[in-house]
C-alpha cells in the first residue's frame, strides 16, 4: 500500500491549502469513525489525510446571534455536555446521539456524519428540519450552504475537492417552537436507521402552527426535506387531520431501497408513522417553550 | 519511508513511538509499545474490545490513528490496576465471574471505569446503554452488569 501523508493544519486556510494541494486525493479526517473503516476496507483511496481537529474553531460550540455555530469536528460526547444546547435543539441532539456507541460518540462529529454522505445518517434529518446551514471553506473562499444541499447521493456530496465544512450553524430558536427526531431500527441500540424522521415546528399564541420543516432519512438516495409534509401542518393546530395529511405526505415522498432490513412498503409506511410521532413530540416541546 | 515520531502520555508515563499514518492507535499500543491488554475484535468500531481513554474520552483505539495521539493523554487497561492491587471494578468482574474467554474484558473494564467516573450511580438501564458498544459473546451480559452495579455500589460507599 502506498504511503499516506498526514497533515494536521492549525488554521482553516492551511487545511484548504493541504486539500487543494492533494488535488482530490485527500480525505478530511474528523472523528474518523467512518473514514478509518472505509480506508481499511479499501473503499476509499487517499494519499493524504487532513486532520481538522487541530483547528481551534472546529472544536468549539459557540452561541452566535441567538443561534449556534457548532465546529464541524465537535464530538457527540462534547455537544451532549451542553445543557443549553440540549434544551434548545433536543431533536438535533437526539439524532446525533443515536449514532453508534459511547465509544463512537467520543469521536463522531456532525460534520463527519453529514459529509460521509449516508442517506441514513441519523444527525442529518434533524439538522435539515432545524433549518441549519453549514459554513464551507475552500480555495475560492468561504461560502454558506443549506444542510439539505450537501448530500447528493449515497457517499456523494456537493463539496469541491478543496472544500470542507467548518461549522454547522443553527438559527435562533423561535418562541413556541420545538423539534424532535425518531428513527426505526429492528433493535434498541447500535444500528443504522431503516427510517428516520425529524420535525421542527413553530406555534402562534393560539397554538396554530405557523412554520414547520419535516425531514426524512433512509427512505431515498439522500436525506429529504419534505415541504409537502410541512405544509400539511402549517395553519392547523396539529390535530389528527393535519397529522394524517403529514403522514401521507411523508410516505408519498419516499423512494427507498428494498432490503431485508426494511422493504419499500415497510419503509414508506413507517416514514409516515414516525413523522407523525415526531410531530407530536415537537408539538409538546413547542408548547412548553412559550 | 518516513515514519511519524509521536510523543504522548500513556497511563501517566511519557511515551514515544514511531508509526505510519495507517497504523491505528491499537496497532501502536499492541505492536510498538507491547501494551497488549487492548484487544482487536472487529477493527471497525463495533465491538469495543479495544476501548481506551484518549484525553478523558472513551474511544475505540482501532478508530484512532497512532499519529493522532501526538500530545494526547491515553489511558489503557494496563493503567487500571495499581501495581498488584486490582481496581474495584476488576475485583467485581472476578467475583461475579463476569468473563469466560476474556477477550472483551479489558474493553468492558475501561468502559465501565469511564461510566462510573461520569455517573457513579447509574441505573441498570443506563449501564446497559453505556456498554452497548462492548460486545461479549460468552456471558450473556447479566454477570457483567451485576459486576458493574456491584462495583458502582462499592465505589460509592468507599
Amino acid at each position: 500500500m502506498a504511503e499516506i501523508q498526514y497533515a494536521a493544519p492549525a488554521t482553516v486556510a492551511a487545511a484548504v491549502k493541504a486539500l487543494d494541494a492533494a488535488k482530490g486525493k485527500a480525505k478530511v479526517l474528523a472523528g474518523g469513525t467512518d473514514l478509518l473503516v472505509q480506508l481499511r476496507a479499501g473503499r476509499v483511496n487517499a494519499n493524504t489525510l487532513v486532520d481538522i481537529k487541530h483547528i481551534p474553531e472546529l472544536r468549539k460550540v459557540k452561541k452566535d446571534k441567538g443561534g449556534y455555530r457548532i465546529g464541524a469536528a465537535v464530538s457527540g460526547a462534547e455537544l451532549g455536555e451542553s445543557d443549553d444546547f440540549r434544551a434548545t435543539w433536543p431533536g438535533v441532539l437526539e439524532g446525533f446521539e443515536l449514532i453508534g456507541s459511547t465509544q463512537i460518540q467520543g469521536r463522531a462529529s456532525l460534520g463527519g456524519n453529514l459529509c460521509n454522505g449516508s442517506p441514513a445518517a441519523d444527525s442529518v434529518p434533524g439538522m435539515i428540519a432545524a433549518g441549519a446551514t453549514v459554513t464551507i471553506a475552500g480555495a475560492k473562499g468561504t461560502r454558506e450552504a443549506k444542510v439539505e444541499d450537501i448530500v447528493t447521493g449515497p457517499g456523494k456530496t456537493s463539496l469541491k475537492p478543496s472544500e470542507f465544512v467548518v461549522s454547522i450553524n443553527l438559527p435562533k430558536r423561535a418562541k413556541r417552537s420545538g423539534d424532535a427526531y425518531l428513527r426505526f431500527i429492528p433493535r434498541t441500540e447500535m444500528d443504522i436507521a431503516v427510517v428516520g424522521a425529524a420535525v421542527n415546528l413553530t406555534l402562534d399564541a393560539k397554538g396554530v402552527c405557523t412554520d414547520a420543516r419535516v425531514a426524512l432519512g433512509a427512505v431515498a438516495p439522500k436525506p429529504l426535506l419534505v415541504k409537502a409534509a410541512a405544509k400539511a401542518l402549517v395553519g392547523t393546530k396539529v390535530d389528527d387531520a393535519a397529522l394524517d395529511a403529514l403522514a401521507a405526505a411523508a410516505s408519498a415522498a419516499c423512494d427507498p431501497i428494498d432490503d431485508k432490513r426494511g422493504t419499500i412498503e415497510f419503509r414508506t409506511k413507517v416514514a409516515g408513522v414516525l413523522a407523525r410521532r415526531a410531530a407530536l413530540i415537537a408539538l409538546e416541546r413547542a408548547r412548553k417553550n412559550a | 519511508m518516513s515514519k511519524h515520531h509521536i510523543s504522548a502520555t500513556i497511563n501517566g508515563d511519557p511515551a514515544e513511538f514511531l508509526c505510519d499514518t495507517q497504523q491505528t492507535l491499537l496497532d501502536v499500543l499492541r505492536d510498538e509499545l507491547n501494551l497488549t491488554g487492548s484487544k482487536e475484535g472487529c477493527g471497525s468500531g463495533d465491538c469495543g474490545a479495544c476501548s481506551v481513554m484518549v484525553n478523558d474520552r472513551l474511544v475505540c483505539s482501532c478508530l484512532v490513528l497512532g499519529v493522532e495521539a501526538q500530545g494526547a493523554t491515553i489511558n489503557t487497561i494496563e493503567g487500571v490496576a495499581e501495581g498488584d492491587q486490582l481496581h474495584t471494578i476488576q475485583k467485581h468482574f472476578l467475583s461475579e465471574a463476569a468473563l469466560q474467554c476474556g477477550i472483551c474484558t479489558p474493553g468492558f473494564i475501561v468502559a465501565t471505569k469511564a461510566l462510573l467516573e461520569k455517573n457513579p450511580n447509574p441505573t441498570e438501564t443506563e449501564a446497559r446503554y453505556w456498554l452497548a458498544g462492548n460486545l461479549c459473546r460468552c456471558t450473556g451480559y447479566d454477570k457483567i452488569i451485576k459486576a458493574v452495579m456491584n462495583a458502582a455500589a462499592e465505589m460509592r460507599g468507599a
